[in-house]
Order: C-alpha cells, then structure tokens, then sequence
C-alpha cells in the first residue's frame, strides 16, 4: 500500500535522470546514508569497523570495479587482484616519494596507475574476447604481484615487503582510528558508485552493454569496440586501483602484496555472481554477503555442542558450502541477489493483496 | 649445448604432464562448450580417492575401480545437478559454475580424506636413462608414453565407435544432434565420465610427481595458456600446446631466469600466450568462430 508509485509521472527530464525515481526508495536511501554516516560512526565499536565495515566497504569497491568490466562490458577478468596490489602500492610509493601529499590524491594517483596496468593487460581484449580473455588478465594477475615481491624499489627495500601506512589526516583531524577510517572509506565508496552509477547509465554505459550482449553486433551500429571495450578496462582498473588503496591503508594499515592473490580475484568475482552481474547494487549485496557468510558459519558451527565439527573441518565445509551455493545462485538466481530486490519492490507494490 | 639439450628435452618432458590436465578440459569443451575449471579438482579428487583407498588396504585394482566409480558418479551428479539446469545459458554462467564446482568437490575431497600430504609410488624409479650422452627422466617417459597412449585412445574413441560419433556430432551442433535423436544428458554424462577417467591418470601421475596434496588442484592453472595456445577444441593442440609451453617455460627459467632473480615460471607461460594470441586469436589449432548477427 505505500509502495505505490501512481502519481509519481516525471514530467522533466531531470526526473527521468534521478538516481532513484520513487520517493520511498529516495526516502529509504536517505534514511540508510543518515544511519551509515550519522550514526554508526558513534555507535558502531571497533571490532564492527575494523573486520565488517571497512573490508565490507573496501570489498563493494572492487565489486563494482569489476562489474564494470565483467557485468557491464561483458569482459571477463580474472586479475582483479593484480590491480588491487598495483593500486595500493602506487598510492604508498606516491605519498613517499611527495611528502605531504593528502591520502586521498595518494588514493586516486594508486586508482590511475591501476587504470594504466588494467588498459595495458587489457589490449589483447581487442584482438581475443571470451575464455580466452581470462589468459591475458592471469597473465596481470601472477605478474604484478610478482613484480611487487621480487623488486624491493616497489617497497623502498623494506626486508619483509610489509610496510605501515602513513597516518590519514583531515583538515588536522586525525582520522586513523578505525571509526574515522571508516568515515573515510564510506566517503570515497559512496562518491565513486554515485559516478559509477550515473556511469552505466550514460551513453558509455549503454555502448558497454551493447558491446556484452553482442560486439559484432554493437560494432555494426557504429560503436568504437576499441574506445568501450578500453575505458571499460581503464575506470575499472581506476576502482580497483582505489579499492585496492582501501584495503591496504584503511582496513589493514599495511601494504603487501600477498593479500591479493588468486583468491582475492576469485573473492571478487564471486561478489560479482552472488550479487548480480549487471548491477550497482549486487556489488554491496555480494560483498555483504562474501564478508557475512563465514562468520556466520563459524558462529554456527560454535553454538553447535563443542566437538562436532574441528577447526580444520569448518574450513572444508565453508569451502563446500560456498561451491554448492555459486551454483545455486547460479541456476536459482541467474540475476544474483539484486533481483531480490527487483521481486520485493514488485511484491511490496502490490501489498497486501497477492495475485 | 648438451645442457641447452637436456633442458629442453626436460621441459618437452613436463610439457607432456601439462597436455594431460589440459586434455582432460578439451574434451569437455568440444562435447558442451564449458570452460570446465574444476578439472583441476576432479584431478585432486581422483588421486586422492585412489591413495586413501591403497592405504586404507585395498588392493592397486580394486582401489583404482573404486577410484573411478567415485569419478563416474560424479560425473552424473555433475551432468544432472549442475549441467542440467543451466541447459541454454550463457558459457559465462557455465564457467561460473564449474567455479563453484571446483569449490565443491575441493572441500569434499578433503573433507572425506583429509589434507595431509600422500605419497604416491607407481613403482616406476625415478633415475635418469642415458639417452644418446643426455640425462632423460624415467618418469618422464613413462608420462609421455600414458599422455600418447591415451591420446590414441581417445582418437579411437572419438573415430571408430558409436558413442565417439554422437559426441562429435553434438559438438559440431547440439541442436542437430538433439533432432537426430541423440539424446544430450547422456553424452554429457559420458563425456563428463571420460574427463574423470583422464583426471584421474592426470592425478596419478602428477601425484607421483609432486605428492598428492591440495596443490594438485592447482595444476589446472599450467592448463591454462596450454589450452589458449593448443586451442580449446583440439586434442593434438593440448599435446602441442603442453610441449610449447614445458620447453619454453624452463628455457625462459634457465636462461632469463637469472636476470630478473629467479620465479618467472609462474607467469611466463601467461604472458607467451598473451603474446600468441595477438598473433592468432584462436589459438594454433583453434577454429575462428564465424559470427552472425
């Protein structure tokens, strides 16, 4: 009954542009970013910042930097990883080499030499496209890091490759405290999905989702493959880069390279499916979920009675659990948990009556 | 020179080792275009089924037949829970899947059997045969001669027998094949099945190499620029693919190696492919596609 949309016509066309066209769904947004940024830095304790909220934030990033290239453009990648590292050792390699240098120019300069490296791995997709795409993005994705491992110019010859981020400050607020490091990653992440949102939505995004459902098709109406399938790499590359920032300087306050492995990038992906290709919002859904899940099993399996299943065991049936579930995303929920949401706005219209 | 030799003839050598992980994904792309990745867990799987049965005391036959009994039926789990329900979709989702699949048969397998390291003999001692003044790996031959043997296998098998016919008609066009009445589930389920039965000879012998151990799962990442280079739909690509990327990968190791400190291995092989495929998009043996709109 309050999920009616009769009456709300847009009459402009700067309503049919809104990022949102329903009020209750502007309304429900508001009241979400008002608790996220009003709230929960005040309430929220430091376990809630430091191993859900950052990570979770950071993890939505890479998401949606990977949804764009794999969910919008239809370019499969597998080295998302590879550009996380890159994006986080050029921010700490920026802030060293330029003292004073304010973390969030750091940030975005890791974000454009991930962009870089993405465009550069991402030129084969000119020629190749399909399965055989996933060689070029391994290719970045055993080669950066180890790049980063074996060259000690990349970590200023520090002997375990580890090193401590330098404290973030705002307008002399200190703000390395996980409450503030939260602040700060909420900020960043909102901003860029605002653009990434806006994004896909825009003439570049449409050419993206022409060139995934069919590039030859999409070439014969006259869209430059090389310029779509390219920008795709590079603003992806850019969000992960970022993300990549992220992780190293908010949520772990080192930068290493063996964080953003192989697994890293299947962890992504895996965001990407589980959430929903094609989708903003599937990125946080995903994200929320690939953070929320193991610890959830693993308070399941604590309040089980003590002894029914070791710790070696729980690893292997999170393992298991996981597989099955990918695949029933798959086959159940082809669309990822976004479409949850599409279900529920057109249940929620109807209500309470059912059909 | 005769160092140059040796390390080709050994890269030759573990190339072949590779062609038998990347064989075992041709296959399944050829019958049902997937991009199939928990071939490297089938590998895992199989060998470790074989080991923890030989040590429960079971005898060699025995523990093999159970081997690929368990590898068979998994097949069929595969072609009627997982294959079955996404009929029609996008390879994408496919591929995705067959993630998920290598999540689920990794955990299972070391759920059932545990993740310590077995060791594997299959009575073959590894010492160097002198060979014309050049030190070659028994072991080695001995793979190479399994990788040729069941390569002729499968060529027999897809060539002169009824069920190798449907498969290759259902490869050629799964719609046609349907209309003439071969019936799609079952020709998965088979080829699913002879994918298991070359996992598991892939398993055995990587397991004798290395140990069985989870990183056997990972040897499906060796497959990889095999299969780019050999082309997906190729059985004699994934041999020259493996040959291509064993010998240039240790040679790259030995003689570039050094000049960047050592670890090239990894990513050499990726970045050959990469290289390759500007040059031919398809691969060596691969078929370009042609496409309408």
């Amino acid at each position: 009954m309050w999920f009616l949309e009769a009456g709300q016509f847009s009459t402009r066309a700067a309503h049919d542009r809104r990022l949102l066209p329903l009020w209750q769904e502007r309304w429900a947004l508001a009241a979400v970013l008002a608790v996220a940024l009003g709230v929960v830095p005040f309430w929220g304790n430091d376990y809630w910042f430091s191993a859900i909220l950052i990570p979770f934030l950071a993890l939505s990033l890479a998401g949606l930097g990977l949804n764009l290239l794999t969910g919008y453009a239809g370019q499969l990648s597998l080295g998302s990883a590879a550009f996380m590292a890159a994006g986080a050792f050029a921010a700490y390699n920026a802030q060293l080499c330029l003292p004073g240098l304010p973390w969030w120019l750091g940030w975005g300069i890791g974000g454009l030499v991930a962009a870089a490296l993405s465009v550069l791995f991402g030129l084969p997709s000119l020629r190749i496209k399909g399965f055989y795409l996933i060689v070029s993005t391994l290719a970045a994705q055993f080669l950066i890091p180890w790049a980063l491992v074996k060259f000690s110019w990349f970590s200023h010859g520090s002997a375990s490759g580890v090193i401590t981020a330098p404290p973030l400050t705002v307008a002399g607020w200190d703000l390395s405290h996980p409450a503030g490091r939260y602040l700060l990653t909420l900020v960043t992440v909102l901003g860029l999905t605002w653009v990434a949102h806006n994004m896909v939505r825009s003439e570049l995004g449409r050419q993206w989702m022409a060139v995934r459902d069919m590039d030859t098709a999409a070439a014969v109406i006259g869209i430059s493959l090389p310029r779509a399938k390219l920008l795709a790499f590079a603003i992806s590359g850019f969000y992960l880069g970022v993300a990549g920032a992220l992780w190293a300087f908010a949520y772990l306050v080192t930068v290493e390279p063996h964080g953003f492995d192989l697994a890293r990038s299947f962890q992504i992906l895996f965001i990407v499916i589980i959430g929903g290709l094609g989708s903003v919002a599937g990125a946080f859904l995903g994200a929320a979920f690939i953070v929320l899940f193991p610890l959830a099993l693993s308070n399941l399996a604590g309040a089980l009675p003590n002894g029914w299943i070791d710790a070696g065991q729980l690893e292997n049936l999170q393992k298991m659990a996981f597989g099955a579930l990918i695949i029933l995303v798959l086959i159940r929920e082809p669309e990822g948990l976004a479409s949850l949401w599409q279900r529920w706005r057109s249940r929620a219209r109807r209500w309470p009556l059912r059909h | 020179m005769d160092f140059f030799a040796e390390v080709l003839i050994g890269g030759l050598l573990s190339g072949v080792m590779y062609s038998l992980v990347a064989i075992g994904f041709v296959l399944i792309y050829k019958a049902s275009g997937v991009f199939n990745f928990a071939q490297g867990a089938m590998v895992l799987f199989g060998a470790l089924t074989y080991v923890c049965l030989l040590e429960k005391g079971l005898p060699f036959w025995a523990a093999l037949g159970v081997a690929l009994a368990a590898l068979l039926a998994m097949a069929l789990a595969v072609e009627r829970w997982v294959l079955r329900p996404l009929v029609n979709r996008p390879p994408i989702t496919l591929f995705m899947a067959t993630l998920g699949l290598a999540y689920l048969i990794e955990g299972g397998a070391q759920a059932l059997w545990g993740a310590q390291v077995h060791a594997l003999d299959l009575g073959i001692e590894d010492v160097p045969l002198d060979v014309a003044g050049l030190m070659v790996s028994r072991f080695d031959l001995f793979a190479a001669a399994t990788a040729g043997g069941l390569v002729l296998a499968l060529s027999l098998l897809f060539n002169r027998t009824r069920v190798g016919l449907s498969l290759r008609a259902v490869a050629d066009d799964p719609l046609a094949a349907q209309a003439v009445g071969i019936r799609l589930p079952r020709v998965w389920a088979a080829v699913w099945g002879v994918a298991g039965l070359v996992a598991l000879i892939t398993g055995l012998m990587w397991g004798a190499r290395l140990g069985v151990q989870f990183s056997l799962s990972l040897v499906v990442l060796k497959a990889l620029p095999v299969l780019i280079i050999g082309g997906f739909s190729s059985v004699g690509g994934a041999i020259v693919g493996g040959l291509i990327v064993g010998a240039s990968e240790k040679l790259a190791e030995v003689y570039v190696g050094p000049l960047v400190d050592g670890g090239i291995e990894n990513w050499f092989p990726y970045l050959l492919a990469t290289v390759l495929l500007l040059v031919r998009p398809a691969g060596l043996f691969g078929e370009r596609p042609i496409e309408r709109v």
